[in-house]
């Protein structure tokens, strides 16, 4: 791989990852807002508001940067950049077309799991390092609810990889048939369920509920920094979109699947990007000790029953 | 108790008012739909106005402002009177102060204020909220008519005055003693509902009694 190339890589990635959270964080508040009757951003922009998140970031620029006093400095400066950081590196190894990947490496399945789990340590350490009493309860109940819900997409994954006997997403998504959409379903569901706890989206958001907690880790934190948590989130929505996609939905796999298989990679993603929204709007939050009944009774029996068939499935050789 | 089911409904309750119109009012490009008798504005009726001071006096917040003189008007007759008449120098509202309440309308005795719909009218300064009464009078021009009266609302102040019975017929009347007197048709243009009983005798009109010392001054 020539300097060339790799400089090429590296830019499409960071460009995706500008651009791919922005066109989810404009669907949910369209989304959202159509579902509750309104018509959300029309202005900025001029039409229908699509320059919203745009004209949201400048305003973050603008405001001040403050660190509390008593925090812990270096710590709470440097959390937002591990909680964005591990989703680049993530999406980076996500394949979109056949043959097609900006980090084609032989372990990816575990580099984005690794990469996944970094991400979460971002909000602990905003939790802890911000000297504030919300602000270190959300960082427990991110702790709690990270470590409940790790497993679940650890096994589901684990399940995938053993179906399609590879821990490449690039061959995994080859390996990939419409079977599989039976075949892994309970997986699937057992993903899309952690995965939404994993980035604390509703109705998994109790760390950061903000009529309880004031945003929990991210109350002490402005302008810039707080928006590279937001841009963290809708980055985690769509490198889970994606890997749901690629994993779950054959990724490529589609009619003209040579030339347009990119195509359905992101309509697929976006499709997923839509139901973890659409889930947003419809369903109140869940109580603490829900959450962690739903994992630790429902979410990794089922996993671990997954892996069961799959073991069995691979075995019979279905 | 499965909770399926509501998880179900909730996202269907969802995804069908997503499917239907919304109901944002795009405010500046749209105008609002206000309802009947909006209190938006005080417009000021400047011919109106005996600058009686009522209004300034009744209102809880003391913010409006009147200025006045007395003007003499001579007597138009050989070896008549002179007249003097109140003549209005200043009426204000500072609507930075007012709450809306309506009192200084409910009391003007002459209809010199009303209630305009019109709320567009914010400043940058707030002692722009002041409103001397060329401004207040320009405001008149958007006061709507009055609605329509509801089914089976009771006449207008006006109507019921004129229709009363002159003083002679009421004196009549009342000098028989209750239950007394016979039916008196009233003069009311007002359809009766069929059905409802007349005021026969047994029970007179409540204005048949004594009559109201200002039943002659309403229809001369």
């Amino acid at each position: 791989m020539s300097l060339l190339e790799a400089t090429l890589r590296a830019a499409s990635v960071l460009a995706a990852f500008l651009v791919l959270p922005l066109l989810v964080g404009q669907a949910e508040h369209k989304v959202m807002a159509h579902m509750q009757g309104r018509l959300g951003p029309m202005y900025a922009g001029g039409f229908h508001g699509w320059a919203q998140l745009v004209a949201d970031g400048v305003k973050f620029v603008q405001k001040e940067d403050i660190t509390p006093r008593a925090a812990d400095r270096w710590v709470f400066r440097l959390a937002p950049a591990v909680a964005l950081i591990p989703y680049l590196l993530a999406m980076a190894t996500i394949p979109i077309h056949p043959g097609v990947a900006a980090v084609d490496v032989p372990g990816s399945l575990v580099l984005v799991l690794a990469a996944t789990s970094v991400g979460a340590l971002g909000t602990l350490m905003a939790g802890w390092a911000s000297a504030n009493k919300y602000a270190l309860l959300g960082g427990l109940r991110a702790a709690a609810q990270l470590v409940s819900y790790e497993l679940p997409i650890v096994l589901a994954l684990a399940s995938i990889a053993m179906a399609g006997g590879s821990l490449s997403l690039m061959a995994l998504t080859q390996a990939w048939s419409p079977w599989w959409l039976l075949w892994q379903l309970p997986g699937g569901l057992v993903f899309l369920v952690a995965a939404c706890a994993e980035l604390q989206r509703p109705p998994f958001d109790m760390p950061v509920a903000d009529a309880e907690l004031v945003m929990g880790a991210w109350t002490e934190y402005t302008g810039l920094r707080f928006a590279f948590f937001l841009l963290a989130e809708y980055a985690g929505i769509v490198v889970m979109s994606l890997l749901f996609a690629v994993l779950w939905l054959g990724g490529w796999h589609g009619p003209f699947e040579d030339t347009l298989g990119w195509l359905w990679t992101l309509l697929k993603g976006f499709g997923v990007a839509v139901l973890v929204i659409w889930v947003r709007v419809a369903w109140p939050r869940l109580r603490e000790d829900q959450l962690q009944r739903l994992a630790w009774l429902w979410l990794v029996p089922i996993a671990l029953a997954q892996l069961l068939l799959t073991g069995a499935g691979v075995v019979m050789g279905w | 108790m499965s909770p399926l089911p509501g998880i179900l409904k909730g996202l269907i309750t969802t995804a069908r008012t997503a499917l239907r119109p919304t109901h944002t009012a795009e405010y500046p490009d749209v105008a609002p739909e206000l309802p009947p008798r909006s209190r938006g504005v005080i417009a000021l009726l400047e011919e109106n106005c005996t600058s009686c001071m009522l209004c300034a006096r009744e209102c809880p917040d003391w913010c409006i402002y009147i200025d006045s003189h007395k003007e003499t008007i001579p007597a138009t007759t050989e070896g008549g009177r002179d007249r003097q008449r109140n003549v209005l120098d200043r009426f204000a509202i500072d609507f930075s102060l007012c709450m809306y309440c309506g009192i200084c309308i409910e009391v003007c005795p002459f209809d010199a204020l009303h209630w305009s719909p019109q709320f567009e009218y914010a400043e940058v300064d707030l002692l722009d909220l002041l409103h001397e009464k060329d401004r207040l009078g320009g405001w008149m021009a958007s006061v709507p008519p009055p609605p329509a009266l509801d089914e089976k609302a009771a006449e207008p102040a006006e109507i019921a005055a004129a229709n009363r019975p002159a003083r002679g017929a009421g004196l009549a009347g009342g000098a028989g003693g209750a239950g007394g007197s016979g039916p008196r048709m009233p003069r009311t243009v007002r359809p009766r509902a069929a059905g409802s009983p007349r005021p026969d005798a047994g029970s007179p009109p409540p204005d048949a009694g004594s009559p109201p010392p200002d039943a002659g001054e309403a229809s001369p």
